[in-house]
């Protein structure tokens, strides 16, 4: 196994294009090294981005948004006030992965390149129609982040291609999101579903609104009908009602160890509605 | 509970730190992976991914290939002719012609480092004709049912049954159907416990050597270093007392560590690699396939009862699964099901059935809790139906000292009345519940156990005492049993020194099991301290030039008695050990025995919980723990049992389970989705110590550490029927299931 902590993006685009056996980029390492000593995963060219400047940055982008390095902790962006204050969805989806432990360490790219339909953190950035910039050897571009999973452990990244940076929008005024997951337990869990919802009111109608699901298909998923069941409401019963029946239709999961078909579908209509209603206070300045 | 008024104790009942504590806190301890020999190898195991499936070559030749890579065993490298239960742990220990579950060892191999080892074991290749399997307990009993292993039935399962079915018992007295006839409400109902495991935290692990002349040493964690040694002995074919065996610091066993799984390898491989020490430490994954998991039940019960709460009939028939081998504890739960009701017209049938699945080993009061679940459940409903109040019926039926238990003997003292009138006095029981929320309550017993027992205390130079224990330390028995000895000699706890040792050290030993180390090996203590009192006041005696038996032993020290009383000042301890070199030598006690004088427990719990009637998620609000602990020598762990049984209970009602495929593979053997409770998921468990002294003990010790997880799986689903209105008979009720009971009301 080659072990390489190249210092910019291009030179660590340029390790993994060139790499002719299997390759995996370190960041925070908790699913990496976990692999590795299950014996699940083990790389011939493992590629630490921790030692490229920036990496553990969070920094306001001239738009008003967020830029995000590969190496910021679940912990540092609980920690990040502002940043809290914008995005309280995609935080405490962060904030959900592992245990105290994990989250000194734990990325959100790493959740996000971790492929998992499950993971916690990206049903957040799904809903705030975050974006993340890939860089590649043919340079870097930016795609939305629905569209990097590919499937359970899988990404739609080209070789040699890595995430050098997540980006949320501006989140503006009036606004608020919102993330929940179901497990049975309280905590050291992965979702057997979840969902986020982040939407911005005219007065008290919903102006805009976007709803993710995690762990009810392949990939995290953007459910615009869900979106559509309460754009143009007040979140009145009817529209939790919507919501509720938009985010059942759409959810297609497996049964599995962690919970049935029957279940995970209700479970999605519940927590959409639920996370809408939190969502919701938040924007209205609200507690909750 | 405060002592009770005629407790005159000077440190039995108070709360010192306990003597191992600073090492576990600081990773001091030695825990079975922290043992470490130069020229030791590592292992890995070969197991079948399947759940049943003749093994039809073994082929090692790739993996002995690679270098670093020194030894390999098989089935073929152990003796042939065992028998009986000596079969079947060799049998476990390495699968023979079948694998019998996924997860069976098949082959070993030992290696110069870890990661080799385990290269090695992928480079063995293990030709399998996969057989038809069954996974649970009514299919396995079924027509047609694939067979596990011919003729494995003992004498007692009728003509007729399926070869899986190896046990039949039937038992009870009076005359049941009778009982019935008598009763104003009858009801009969099924229910299902799934098989669920130990889940300590600490792995097995193990360092075995053995040379060729079948001398052998083991270092391992287990509860008990004899039995390690027995069995081991049985399956290699060597001398029991050519092996010794010195017990680790143990990360909890709750049964699970009373028996063998890879120790026997490690010596096996030690011999074949020339007689280089060999550790073997499991995985979680290796922990949760092929170590002891309790059985899963399929349960019918059925009482009578009469409108007043009195109970007329009771009949429990249970079915139970233990894995590929004999050994559900079907026996012990039908045992326990009716412990708490006095009872004049009662009937048990027990089916032990096999299935394609790990052996199970013993879970903190086999059998106890499945019973308590169909049992406490059904008591509970028709409590409901007749709008009687739960805690009364129990009092109304509950046995008193001297009554003839269900399953037979006549009860010793017994602290069940009393129990039951302490949880009617507790606050939890006023708090007021809410929407969706429910209150269930439920009693549990366990007999305890006394087991052979062998103790060695001696007096130091100093004045202090040392005390050689065979039951290693896993619920603070260092710090009771340290309690005990200070406590007879009249010293301070902090001058006793409590040593768990080796098999080379002392007699026989069983394991820290059923409840027995305060009590067996506290009592062992005891007499062997008396013992050395007794010396110390002979040669107080002969130094005084009176008759031994005017001296008595008080506050640390020989005291002239009697006539003599007054004439010489007291000799302390500390004089009496300064100068035993000239007196006549080491002063010390011994004392080996089955100590006779077991006292069983009861216990009531009762949970306040609240059921998401949108998602199925139950939140546990409040839960209280009442049980008779005879004295409790150290309350603070006294408490400990009874809050990590109503935890590991808790977990069993709601979330574990083996979760198998359609392959009969197991689907969630990780930590991550066998689903333990985790703190967060739980209140602060609120005790109350109980205390009818059992007069069978110096001090009062009934054993407390196996009662505690008996009723919460009866008391959850009794409080979700409280809450929700609806009677889940199936555990573990998880989200899902619970969810879909709610829609279907």
């Amino acid at each position: 196994m080659r072990y390489h902590t190249p210092s910019t993006y291009e030179e660590a685009s340029a390790v993994a294009a060139g790499a002719s056996g299997l390759t995996r980029f370190l960041a925070g390492g908790t699913d990496v090294l976990v692999q590795m000593r299950a014996g699940m995963v083990l790389p011939d060219d493992l590629i630490d981005l921790k030692k490229i400047p920036g990496t553990s940055e969070i920094s306001r982008t001239e738009d008003g948004g967020w830029r995000i390095g590969v190496a910021v902790p679940g912990i540092a962006l609980g920690a990040h006030a502002s940043l809290k204050a914008d995005w309280p969805g995609v935080v405490e989806g962060m904030e959900l992965v592992g245990s105290t432990q994990i989250q000194g360490r734990a990325t959100l790219a790493g959740n996000l390149c971790n492929g998992s339909p499950a993971a916690d953190s990206v049903p957040g950035l799904v809903a705030a129609g975050a974006t993340v910039e890939i860089t590649g050897p043919d340079g870097s571009r930016t795609v939305p982040v629905e569209d990097i999973p590919a499937g359970p452990g899988k990404t739609n990244l080209a070789k040699g291609e890595l995430i050098s940076a997540i980006l949320l929008p501006a989140r503006g005024q009036n606004a608020g999101d919102c993330y929940l997951r179901f497990i049975p337990r309280t905590e050291m869990d992965i979702a057997v579903v979840g969902a986020a919802v982040s939407l911005r009111l005219d007065g008290d109608t919903i102006a805009e609104a976007r709803v993710s699901l995690g762990a009810v298909a392949p990939t995290v998923i953007l459910v615009p009908e869900a979106a559509d069941a309460i754009i143009g409401t007040t979140l009145d019963d009817a529209a939790l009602s919507a919501i509720e029946a938009a985010a059942k239709a759409a959810a297609k999961p497996i049964s599995d160890k962690r919970g049935t078909t029957e279940f995970r579908v209700e479970i999605a209509g519940v927590l959409a509605k639920r996370a809408a209603k939190i969502a919701y206070a938040r924007a209205k300045g609200e507690t909750a | 509970m405060a002592k009770d008024e005629l407790n005159t104790f000077k440190l039995v009942g108070t709360r010192p730190d306990r003597p191992d504590g600073l090492d576990k806190v600081t990773g001091r301890a030695r825990y079975g992976a922290d043992f470490s020999l130069p020229g030791m190898l590592h292992a890995a195991v070969v197991r079948s991914p399947h759940a049943h499936a003749k093994i039809v070559k073994i082929d090692a030749s790739k993996a002995l290939a690679l270098d670093g890579v020194k030894a390999v065993v098989t089935r073929a490298d152990l003796p042939t002719g065992l028998t009986g239960d000596e079969w079947d742990l060799q049998e476990n220990t390495l699968a023979g012609e079948k694998a019998l579950y996924d997860g069976h060892a098949v082959a070993a191999v030992a290696a110069t480092s870890k990661l080799l080892a385990e290269e090695a074991a992928r480079l063995i290749e293990v030709e399998y004709e996969v057989l038809p399997h069954v996974i649970h307990v009514d299919d396995a009993m079924a027509e047609g049912a694939p067979v596990i292993r011919e003729g494995a039935a003992d004498p007692t399962v009728p003509e007729g049954l399926h070869p899986n079915v190896v046990k039949y018992m039937e038992f009870g007295r009076g005359d049941v159907e009778a009982g019935f006839a008598e009763a104003d409400l009858v009801m009969e109902k099924s229910y299902k416990t799934e098989a669920t495991h130990q889940g300590y935290i600490e792995p097995h692990a193990c360092v075995g050597q053995m040379g060729s002349d079948n001398k052998g040493e083991m270092w391992v964690c287990t509860q008990g270093q004899w039995f390690i040694r027995k069995m081991s002995a049985a399956v290699l074919g060597i001398e029991a007392s050519q092996l010794r065996v010195t017990p680790s610091e143990i990360g909890g066993g709750f049964g699970g560590k009373t028996t063998i799984f890879m120790e026997p390898l490690s010596l096996a491989l030690s011999k074949k690699a020339g007689g280089r020490p060999v550790k073997i430490v499991m995985t979680r994954s290796e922990v949760l396939r092929a170590t002891g998991p309790t059985a899963s039940a399929s349960m019918d019960v059925k009482i009578g009862m009469k409108t007043d709460g009195t109970i007329t009939g009771a009949r429990a028939e249970f079915r139970m699964q233990g894995g590929a081998f004999p050994g559900a504890p079907v026996d012990m739960a039908l045992y326990c099901a009716f412990a708490g009701y006095k009872l004049e017209n009662v009937q048990h049938i027990g089916y032990d059935v096999l299935a394609n699945r790990p052996k199970c080993a013993a879970y903190r009061a086999p059998g106890s809790p499945m019973g308590a679940f169909a049992v406490e459940s059904l008591v509970d409903e028709m409590c409901r139906e007749l709008k009687l109040d739960p805690i009364e019926v129990r009092i109304k039926n509950g046995v008193q000292t001297g009554d003839r238990a269900s399953y037979g003997p006549k009860f010793g003292s017994i602290g069940l009345k009393e129990v039951l009138e302490a949880v009617k006095d507790h606050p939890n029981l006023q708090a007021e519940l809410g929407p969706n929320q429910g209150r269930g309550f439920a009693v549990g017993y366990w007999f305890n156990h006394n087991g052979e027992t062998s103790v060695s205390m001696a007096i130091g130079e100093d004045g202090t005492a040392q005390v050689s224990v065979g039951t290693p330390d896993i619920g603070g028995s260092r710090a009771s049993v340290s309690l005990m000895v200070a406590e007879t000699l009249g010293i301070p706890y902090e001058d006793v020194r409590v040593n768990v040792v080796e098999t080379g050290a002392l007699g026989v030993n069983e394991p820290t099991h059923g409840s027995r180390a305060t009590f067996a090996t506290g009592k062992a203590a005891v007499e062997a301290t008396q013992g050395a009192i007794k010396e110390m006041c002979r040669r107080a005696a002969a130094e005084w030039g009176i008759d031994e038996e005017a001296v008595e032993w008080a506050d640390g020290a020989a005291q002239p008695a009697g006539p003599n009383a007054g004439k010489f000042p007291p000799m302390t301890i500390k004089e009496i050990a300064a100068k035993m070199g000239s007196t006549g030598g080491p002063i010390s006690g011994h004392h080996e025995s089955v100590p006779d004088g077991v006292g069983a427990s009861f216990g009531a719990h009762v949970v306040d919980l609240e059921v998401d009637p949108e998602t199925g998620r139950v939140t546990i609000l409040r839960y209280l723990v009442v049980q008779d602990a005879g004295r409790a020598i150290h309350p603070s762990y006294v408490e400990g049992q009874y809050q990590g049984g109503a935890v590991q209970g808790i977990g069993w009602a709601l979330n574990e389970e083996y979760v198998y495929d359609d392959k009969g593979r197991l689907a969630n053997s990780v930590f991550l989705d066998y689903r333990v409770p985790v703190a967060s998921d739980l209140p602060m468990i609120d005790t109350v110590i109980v205390e009818v002294p059992n007069p069978g003990h110096p001090f009062g010790v009934r054993g407390v550490g196996e009662t505690g997880i008996t009723p919460p799986l009866p008391a959850i689903a009794n409080a979700i029927h409280d809450a929700v209105g609806v009677r889940m008979t199936h555990l573990p009720i998880n989200p899902p299931k619970l969810l879909a009971a709610l829609k279907a009301k």
